[in-house]
């Protein structure tokens, strides 16, 4: 690696980090709920898009939750997350609520985003999370000016800006690569590489020379890659970056390697055709993250089966009644359409009631 | 003797107030700190306000007008010139989808207090690449502002007003008018102690009694040099209003214009098809059909792509004998 950010402990090893020494027991059943509450949201939602309940696209993050869990872990109070249209998990891990997530996938009033955004565009900016972008690639300069603004305010801080595998050919990343790492800007691109751009493979749509994240090494940026299946690792060879962020306002790319269970969304009606089943059933058995890190807790002796077990059914039983809450909630009304558009018409400012806003007879 | 002032120095007066009132106010763009501005028109500021406050961007428009919106949702004022706005195409996905909707798709929870300027005109022998007047298309996006000044006092008003307003503001200026010298007072000879126009305010730019000739930027000097000959050679009395800004849009003056003089044309750089004069005459004939004594007609730059040929080029875009033509028609 040209541009070796850190010496890669032997694998194994992660669990000795001081930033993984330092999680308490709760800590970690902390992390194990998360990650079950997080599938449990999407299987739920899954049913309830099936069901006819919801519109447009469901992608899902099932396969790969381990990766948004353990990289948001690490964020404190002037770090900030940004992501693309598989955006539930990133979500809850930053402490929304699944009744207000689930809401929004129905088009409700009571949803995150009152019902304006869908499940592309969820956004929770009082806990640092910025969506939510349905472009591919579109939410790259967007977290580089998050980025920006912390320095600008000189603020300790970074910005972790989430990026799918696909969204790496896109000239918006490329530009905003090309910015962090001219203005030494604190923003942290985490490719979550799960294989496949929609139904493209990795090696159908791009040129790389080791990975996808060596293409920072022609900015002269800090790079990369590892696997996301361990939350130890994850955490930290994520909070390498972050460390660097803070103290030297460094960007970096890191590309951890992942996997989504289902399609590219649940309208994908190719999903069994451009991977095989056995693929597909390789990873779930024997790379389920949450597997993993039962198994951990199980061999440090911080949990049981029951005890994660009982974790899990409180998990269904939230999701379950996230989905109840959605059912029940009223639509937006159509008066709600005009509002939201605008700040300054929203606050009844002078310069919201001066002229006209809005054209319609 | 009033003070003269040429349109970019107007405009470089309200970036330098808006720099010392907001210390989250910053200037970015291309060229537009140790160049000094491709047209000069933040000339002496990187000077004054260094490197923190005026930025030089590499040309990566996508990137940096992403940035400056991702910068201005925690609160960062930015205000980014595209050297022209013609290069807004590559930056487009940023600014509809970014600036112009995360309002929207997130209940309400953000905005974007962001400005985005430079010229937009042609006219000036660069081609079509460089030429376009993409403000109708802007003003179709709910969620953004377009303001377009055609003169120094109201370049300089409308700039501080973009700058304070708390929605993307896309402001269009003009190569042909950076020149321009036009009379604008210093804020000691102002009573409210500056220059400050809200966006929303139309502008009648001269009074008259037979025609009301409405338009934006450029256009209203055009319109102007018309009204002069149709008064002085055929006795005809038009009115001039300067929409100023074509979102938010200040509907009652074009409407208590055109039902004073009965008659109306939008006059225009921008295309015809779905340019800013169709909806305006659209608003007018469905909101005061009755006060018509003619239809409402419109003058636009000639339908083809900007021309490269200096003599053509010339003749594309709108001028006063072809103002006075048209005026001459329904009168």
């Amino acid at each position: 690696m040209a541009k070796a950010t850190s010496s890669a402990p032997p694998a194994g090893s992660h669990a000795a980090a001081p930033i993984n020494q330092s999680l308490t027991p709760d800590d970690k059943i902390g992390l194990y709920r998360l990650m079950s509450r997080i599938r449990r949201f999407e299987q739920v939602s899954l049913q309830h898009y099936q069901g006819g309940k919801m519109a447009g696209f469901l992608h899902l993050y099932i396969g790969q939750e381990s990766v948004a869990v353990g990289t948001i872990s690490l964020l404190g109070e002037n770090d900030h997350v940004i992501t693309a249209y598989r955006d539930h998990a990133h979500a809850l891990a930053v402490g929304m609520g699944m009744d207000e997530c689930m809401a929004e996938l129905f088009g409700k009033a009571t949803g995150c985003s009152k019902g304006k955004g869908g499940s592309m565009h969820y956004f929770e900016p009082s806990k640092n999370y910025w969506g939510g972008h349905g472009i591919v690639a579109g939410q790259t300069p967007l977290g580089l000016g998050l980025a920006y603004g912390l320095k600008f305010k000189k603020l300790k801080g970074a910005a972790l800006c989430y990026l799918g595998d696909g969204a790496v050919n896109q000239g918006a990343f490329h530009e905003s690569l090309n910015l962090a790492a001219l203005w030494s800007l604190p923003v942290i691109y985490i490719i979550e590489n799960n294989g496949y751009s929609m139904g493209t493979s990795q090696s159908r749509s791009s040129a790389y020379p080791s990975c996808l994240a060596e293409r920072a090494a022609g900015y002269d940026m800090d790079w990369e890659l590892f696997s996301g299946e361990d939350i130890y690792e994850v955490r930290a060879r994520t909070q390498v970056a972050i460390e660097r962020a803070h103290t030297l306002s460094r960007p970096a790319v890191l590309e951890i390697a992942t996997y989504r269970w289902e399609g590219h969304s649940v309208a994908d009606a190719n999903k069994e055709k451009y991977r095989t089943k056995e693929e597909v059933e390789r990873f779930k058995n024997e790379h389920d993250p949450i597997q993993r890190w039962k198994r951990v807790l199980i061999e440090e002796g911080i949990a049981s089966e029951e005890d994660l077990k009982k974790i899990d059914k409180e998990a269904q039983k939230e999701a379950e009644a996230s989905g109840d809450f959605a059912k029940a909630s009223p639509y937006p009304t159509p008066e709600s359409i005009f509002e939201d558009v605008y700040w300054e018409v929203d606050n009844k400012t002078d310069a919201g009631q001066t002229g006209r806003h809005f054209f319609n007879d | 003797m009033p003070r003269r002032l040429s349109y970019r120095h107007a405009l470089r007066e309200a970036f330098d107030e808006e720099l010392a009132r907001d210390p989250m106010v910053v200037l970015m763009g291309e060229e537009v700190a140790q160049y000094n501005g491709a047209y000069k028109v933040t000339e002496g500021l990187w000077d004054k306000w260094g490197d923190d406050r005026i930025v030089d961007t590499p040309i990566s428009e996508a990137g940096f007008i992403g940035m400056g919106i991702g910068a201005s949702m925690l609160g960062v004022r930015p205000v980014m010139e595209l050297m022209f706005w013609s290069f807004y195409t590559v930056a487009w996905d940023q600014i509809v989808n970014n600036a112009a909707m995360v309002r929207y798709m997130s209940g309400g929870k953000i905005n974007c207090p962001i400005v985005i300027r430079g010229p937009a005109n042609g006219g000036t022998g660069v081609g079509a690449t460089h030429s376009h007047t993409p403000e109708n298309i802007l003003a179709n996006f709910p969620g953004m502002k377009c303001v377009c000044p055609s003169n120094a006092y109201d370049a300089k008003g409308l700039m501080k007003a973009a700058i304070r307003d708390n929605d993307p503001v896309m402001f269009m200026e003009s190569t042909k008018l950076y020149g321009e010298e036009w009379d604008v007072p210093s804020n000691d000879e102002l009573p409210d102690g500056e220059l400050f126009i809200p966006l929303g305010v139309a502008d009648v730019k001269r009074e008259g009694s037979d025609i009301t000739l409405i338009a934006h930027g450029r256009a209203v000097i055009t319109c102007l040099k018309a009204a002069e000959i149709l008064e002085a050679e055929h006795g005809i009395s038009a009115e001039v209003v300067d929409i100023r800004t074509i979102r938010p849009l200040d509907e009652e003056t074009i409407l208590e214009s055109v039902a004073k003089t009965h008659r109306a044309i939008y006059v225009e750089e921008n295309k015809p098809f779905c340019g800013v004069g169709a909806q305006i005459a659209y608003m007018i004939q469905s909101t005061i059909f009755d006060e018509l004594d003619a239809p409402v007609l419109r003058i636009n730059s000639l339908d083809a792509p900007a021309i490269y040929s200096p003599p053509l080029e010339a003749i594309q875009l709108p001028t006063p004998e072809v103002v006075v033509e048209k005026a001459l028609s329904i009168c």
